[in-house]
């Protein structure tokens, strides 16, 4: 087993490393051969994987030693790999969804300068997130978690002369960082409290704990870990630099922003499940802030007009959701989420990305309609996809979406609130998604005199892996049947292994009672009910009378405004914390300039201090020897007298 | 016999007038002398207390610093005679070409 | 008296080696100048391997004024290293500007003589004299490019302030000497271990004045005044050497001395080490965060390393000490690639070395850019590269210590460092071009120097435990 992992991580890596070494010498087709190729491997090792895991071992979780990284004292950290079901599960999903991508890349990279590097950084960032998914302890995790942060920067800083790309980037490291520094601290305190911080032997510790232990560390631990989750996975209040990552390449979004990194939160609570159970305080905020993230991103996601930004707020919608349904006390409900809109949100980024090729860049909805029929096989897919995170009946993700919801309900954590506010978020993620849908391919065509002329479908390069993923999008929700409608929830049973034990912790000892009341076919039909409610409005705004919601806009003015600034989000960090730093940083350049102009009052707050810190440090580090030499004895004197004063 | 203290303090009055001394010269050969100053207020020490502890060491220690010093003063000057033939000047308050 | 020389062999390889270089250099035509360079790194990996020959058989020399153990073999490996690279690195330099190559390599050994004395040495005598000698090699080497009136300054303030610690130091030793009738480490550790040892507060002052002309070479707060200065007007690869050999050599002997026999006196010292340590860091990354001159924000950044290191001191157990002495060497790997590559990137006359020099870098020459990169991101302790490590082993050290405080400060610190660093790094790959440094191809020499930096800094980053053990040898101070 060690072997088939081993050999699943190291093509990409071996790929990343040729291409970025050797690659600008390389013609376009090997750099593409090997990328391609390295992430076949890996998805062909992932799947042997599987099979021989399932043939051998399973379900057993195996911690696997393949040797020593860190020791100092009692502190030990392994180069460790730890497999079970739900690593199974995501590095299938992963290493597939990778794959198509790459594939879709060959064609839609082109004509981009920098192609060598773009692979490159695709393969390292396969390989980081395959170290991160099957790693077997917290700092492992953590090197993957910073190994994909970086890959994340880089790409979307790719087209780094463009000044917008390389602040989104600039943005993305500042804003995850914090998360990142919160999950630090975090694993320093699970060392400290458990000694240990490696799966095989944190998980039966905490899980051993008697009742009545004392959890508050644990708490503190797992919120500090949700942290770096709320920063990686774009939840509030950090979810600020995902909608800016959209400067990326488009089939970054996809992979990095869509399907893969983004999803690693929602990963790690999962793998984090035995903790969280035993820090039910986490755990509701977990949900807590997971359903108001879905909801408020899905408003912003209403009333934007730039296609790849609408996908970026819904994809921060969509995460809540997946912390709803973990948070909720149903871990497998979230990973089957994860797995469902890996498939179909990433099928939406490669179709956005499908139009904005033909569209030469231009990504304004405003400026499309009446696409379908010159894009048929584009227009099919978004539709399949549409209808899959919109929660039609039959589509995959009607099935995962409607398990949260389900666990919002009557999970060990859930409650009405979060039902009502996810639902609702349904028939919002439904109206949104046809507004976009309506835009795009239906109606009057409202492309540039220019442009119209260029509109062509996308060559099968790019097409063949939207078809598959549009099947993956359809077909992926029949894993697990909810029981509601005679099913048997085969994929929540397969992940049974990994969280069984944490889910009936948490039944028995929750301080909800479940909610009960309604059956599940009752909550599918509320659900349902507000999806078509959505689309039907969507029908009704966007096709059948599309002067309204420009009337809609008049009548409601201030709302209106509030979401199209996406709640002023971005503009109150910038007063609050980016507006001061710059102002102090020019404060300093100018003073550079002119050392004369020492002048307090031109700076307020945080500035005079670093002002005057300035000035200490100007007079500290004059230039002027003799003044140096006073430093020194001035050190010297004031130690002596200390060692005097206190003998 | 003077007692040890008297050597001592000699010394330290020696060392701290050195330390003032470089501090506050501006002249480079002179702040120069006040290192020597102080290496020889060391000296001192080290020779007192090698009478006083009938021991050999320490003045065996001093033929040391004397060639070190020697040494010392041979880079020194050397450097002092780089430095002037570009900068034209011996004063140390002209030299802060670099600073934050 | 064979088994002397054995155990003195990596210095007595150094010396012969110096002065065979500048004994050679004459005959040498100036365009076979590199033939030196060659022949400088030939002694220093001649040293090397008598290095592992003195570690077969170690012991006390010279009646016991000199001791080969693994302390003394893990740092003189240390500065071999840090020579070797500098030398490698420099090859191509001197050549460039034009500068006299003997005197530069005999130099550099000697001055590596000087710290392995420092090492090697029991008795503060010799100490002293190791520290004179690498001491007033650095000092003709900062200002090694005559005709440059920056390098001149630097050099002349490195003199100044540097012979005045020196009295400081010595003045220590004066008093160590009054105190026990010794010099001599061992010896100094059975008085004080007898008779209730000597007057604490004597004691501590000694230590202090110790304290105070190492501090000063270790750039340790409010001793750090000058690194600044000298390593901004010093040639770029007299500074790779500088920031690191001389820096460790000192920090060796304040393991010794302030853990060793003086320790009755370093539990006063505690506090002052804590101080400083704070201080170090403060100074360094507040100042650097200003800067607009890499040499500066590196020399800078050289200070607060300098502040990382005293955190392990102050931790005081057997794992700080283990701590420092590994972090010493992925902050010569880092620190002397660092200025390695700057030397060479800022041209002729060492022209550009402002940070927007380094606009559009990475889009002329991708792998320089990539090089600096991972230097910087080692330096800024980014996990998988040593920098990382060795950070947190310091402070791990520091926390098992219990001086959570300190832990607190130092993570803020190197959290504020990651800016400084970042920064260069987004200018290098995220602003316009043209790059104004020098995009000439690498000199092969050169790239060995750097590869060895970089592949040290993945090597220990990623497999540090083999190398751990090592380091920890050296928390053994004193052979038995």
């Amino acid at each position: 087993m060690k072997d088939i992992l081993l050999l699943m991580l190291f093509p990409p890596l071996a790929g990343a490393f040729l291409n970025g070494v050797f690659g600008r010498r390389y013609p376009k087709a090997l750099v593409s051969a090997i990328a391609c190729g390295a992430s076949g491997l890996a998805a062909l090792f992932a799947l042997i994987g599987a099979w021989n895991y399932t043939r051998f071992w399973s379900p057993a979780a195996l911690p696997l030693r393949i040797g020593t990284w860190i020791r100092a004292g009692a502190f030990r950290a392994d180069f460790a790999l730890y497999y079970d079901r739900l690593t199974l599960v995501m590095t299938c999903i992963v290493t597939v969804v990778a794959f198509l991508i790459h594939l879709y890349s060959r064609g839609y990279m082109e004509h981009e300068e920098g192609y060598y590097r773009f692979f490159s950084y695709m393969n390292l960032f396969l390989f980081m997130m395959l170290v991160l998914v099957t790693a077997g302890n917290y700092p492992l995790m953590f090197v993957g978690w910073e190994g994909v942060g970086l890959c994340s920067y880089l790409l979307i800083g790719f087209y780094f002369p463009k000044k917008s790309a390389s602040d989104a980037g600039k943005k993305a490291f500042i804003v995850t960082r914090i998360g990142d520094a919160g999950f630090t601290v975090g694993v320093a305190l699970m060392f400290w409290t458990f000694g240990t911080v490696s799966f095989h032997s944190l998980f039966p510790k905490v899980a051993l704990m008697p009742a009545g232990w004392d959890s508050n560390a644990l708490t503190a631990i797992c919120l500090l870990l949700f942290l770096g989750a709320v920063g990686k996975s774009a939840q509030l209040p950090l979810y600020v630099w995902l909608p800016d990552a959209m400067e990326g390449p488009t089939p970054v979004s996809a992979l990095i922003h869509a399907a893969t990194m983004v999803t690693a939160g929602v990963y790690m609570v999962a793998r984090s499940n035995v903790l969280y159970a035993h820090a039910p305080i986490a755990l509701e905020t977990v949900a807590i802030v997971g359903c108001i993230t879905a909801f408020f991103a899905a408003t912003i996601a209403i009333c934007q007009n730039d296609l790849k930004r609408l996908l970026a707020y819904s994809t921060i919608s969509q995460l809540g959701y997946m912390f709803l349904g973990c948070g909720a006390g149903l871990f497998a409900t979230g990973i089957f989420h994860l797995m469902t809109h890996a498939f179909f949100k990433s099928l939406l980024f490669l179709a956005a990305g499908s139009v904005m090729h033909a569209m030469s860049g231009e990504l304004d909805m405003r400026k499309m309609g009446g696409l379908r029929h010159k894009m048929p096989v584009t227009y099919w897919t978004f539709f399949a996809a549409t209808l899959a995170i919109c929660g039609i009946p039959g589509f995959s993700g009607f099935f995962s979406k409607d398990e949260i919801l389900a666990a919002a309900y009557n999970g060990p954590l859930g409650g009405p609130w979060l039902y009502w506010l996810g639902t609702i978020t349904a028939g919002l993620t439904a109206f949104y998604m046809f507004r976009a849908l309506f835009m795009t391919f239906h109606g009057p065509s409202r492309v540039p005199e220019d442009l119209a002329h260029h509109v062509h479908e996308s060559g099968s390069k790019m097409t063949g892996p939207l078809i598959v993923l549009a099947i993956l999008s359809v077909i992926g929700g029949y894993v697990s049947i909810p029981s509601a409608l005679g099913g048997s929830e085969r994929f929540d049973g397969y992940l049974a292994p990994v969280f069984f034990s944490s889910e009936h912790f948490l039944r028995t000892t929750a301080a909800h009672a479940p909610s009960g009341g309604w059956s599940g076919l009752t909550l599918m039909g509320f659900s349902l009910a507000f999806a078509l409610g959505g689309v039907f409005a969507a029908y009704w705004l966007y096709l059948k009378s599309p002067e309204l919601p420009a009337r809609i806009a008049e009548r409601f003015a201030a709302p209106y405004r509030l979401l199209v600034n996406k709640y002023y989000v971005d503009q109150f960090y910038n007063w609050l914390i980016v507006r001061p730093i710059r102002v102090c940083s020019e404060s300093f350049l100018w003073k550079r300039v002119d050392a004369g102009a020492i002048d307090g009052g031109m700076v307020e707050g945080s500035g005079a201090v670093t002002v005057a810190l300035g000035g200490i440090l100007r007079r500290i580090y004059s230039g002027n020897l003799r003044s140096y030499a006073t430093w020194v004895l001035l050190g010297a004197v004031m130690w002596i007298g200390y060692i005097l004063v206190m003998r | 016999m003077v007692p040890l203290s008297y050597y001592l303090a000699l010394s330290a009055v020696l060392f701290i007038l050195g330390t003032a001394g470089f501090a506050l010269r501006r002249n480079i050969i002179t702040i120069f002398m006040c290192i020597e100053l102080m290496l020889n207020a060391v000296n001192l020490a080290l020779i007192a207390f090698s009478r006083f502890l009938s021991d050999l060491g320490g003045q065996l220690f001093v033929f040391f610093v004397i060639v070190v010093a020697a040494a010392e003063a041979t880079v020194g000057l050397a450097i002092i005679i780089a430095l002037y033939r570009n900068h034209e000047s011996l004063s140390v308050d002209k030299l802060d070409s670099m600073k934050l | 008296m064979t088994g002397d020389i054995i155990r003195l062999f990596p210095e007595i390889v150094l010396g012969v080696s110096g002065i065979l270089v500048i004994l050679f250099a004459p005959f040498v035509p100036p365009r076979r100048q590199s033939l030196l360079g060659w022949f400088a790194l030939f002694g220093v990996v001649a040293a090397g391997a008598a290095d592992a020959l003195t570690a077969r058989d170690p012991g006390l020399a010279f009646g016991g004024s000199v001791s080969a153990d693994s302390f003394s073999v893990y740092f003189i490996a240390l500065f071999l290293l840090v020579a070797g690279v500098t030398i490698l690195g420099s090859i191509h330099y001197l050549e460039r500007e034009n500068l006299p190559a003997g005197e530069f390599y005999a130099l550099i050994l000697l001055a590596t003589l000087g710290m392995a004395l420092m090492a090697a040495g029991l008795d503060l005598v010799l100490v002293f004299l190791g520290l004179e000698l690498s001491s007033l090699s650095t000092y003709i080497l900062a200002g090694y490019r005559r005709h440059d009136k920056r390098s001149n300054e630097a050099s002349l303030k490195y003199f100044l302030l540097g012979s005045f610690a020196t009295a400081f130091f010595l003045y220590g030793i004066a008093f160590v000497y009054g105190l026990s009738g010794t010099t001599n480490l061992m010896t100094l550790a059975r008085r004080v271990g007898a008779a209730g040892g000597p007057n604490r507060t004597f004691a501590a002052v000694a230590l202090l004045l110790i304290f105070v002309g190492l501090g000063f070479k270790v750039s340790a707060a409010p001793f750090q005044i000058w690194t600044p200065d000298v390593y901004q007007g010093a040639p770029a690869p007299v500074v790779a050497f500088l920031s690191v050999g001389p820096k460790a050599a000192a920090f060796a002997v304040l393991l010794r001395v302030f853990f060793g026999p003086l320790s009755e006196g370093s539990h006063m010292a505690f506090w002052l080490l804590w101080l400083s340590a704070i201080l170090t860091m403060c100074l360094g990354n507040l100042a650097a965060i200003w800067q607009s001159n890499v040499k500066r924000l590196l020399a800078y950044s050289a200070i607060a390393q300098a502040g990382y290191i005293l955190v392990g001191f102050a931790a005081g157990s057997a794992d700080g000490r283990s701590a420092v002495s590994f972090y010493l060497v992925t902050y010569a790997l880092m620190n002397t690639g660092a200025f390695l590559l700057v030397a060479q990137l800022a041209g002729g006359g060492e022209g550009r070395t402002e940070i927007d020099d380094y606009k559009g870098l990475a889009r002329e020459c991708p792998g320089k850019a990539a090089v600096l990169s991972v230097l910087l991101l080692s330096l800024s302790g980014i996990p998988t590269t040593a920098g990382f490590l060795g950070k947190f082993y310091l402070f791990r050290a520091a926390v098992d210590s219990h001086l959570i405080a300190l832990t607190i400060i130092a993570v803020l610190n190197s959290v504020v460092s990651v800016y400084y660093y970042f920064r260069l790094i987004v200018v290098m790959y995220m602003e316009e071009g043209p790059a104004a440094v020098s995009t000439a191809r690498l000199p092969g020499s050169l790239w060995a120097a750097l590869a060895v930096s970089v592949a040290g800094i993945f090597y220990l980053g990623i497999f540090p435990s083999a190398f751990l053990e090592f380091a920890r040898l050296t928390s053994n101070l004193l052979p038995h």
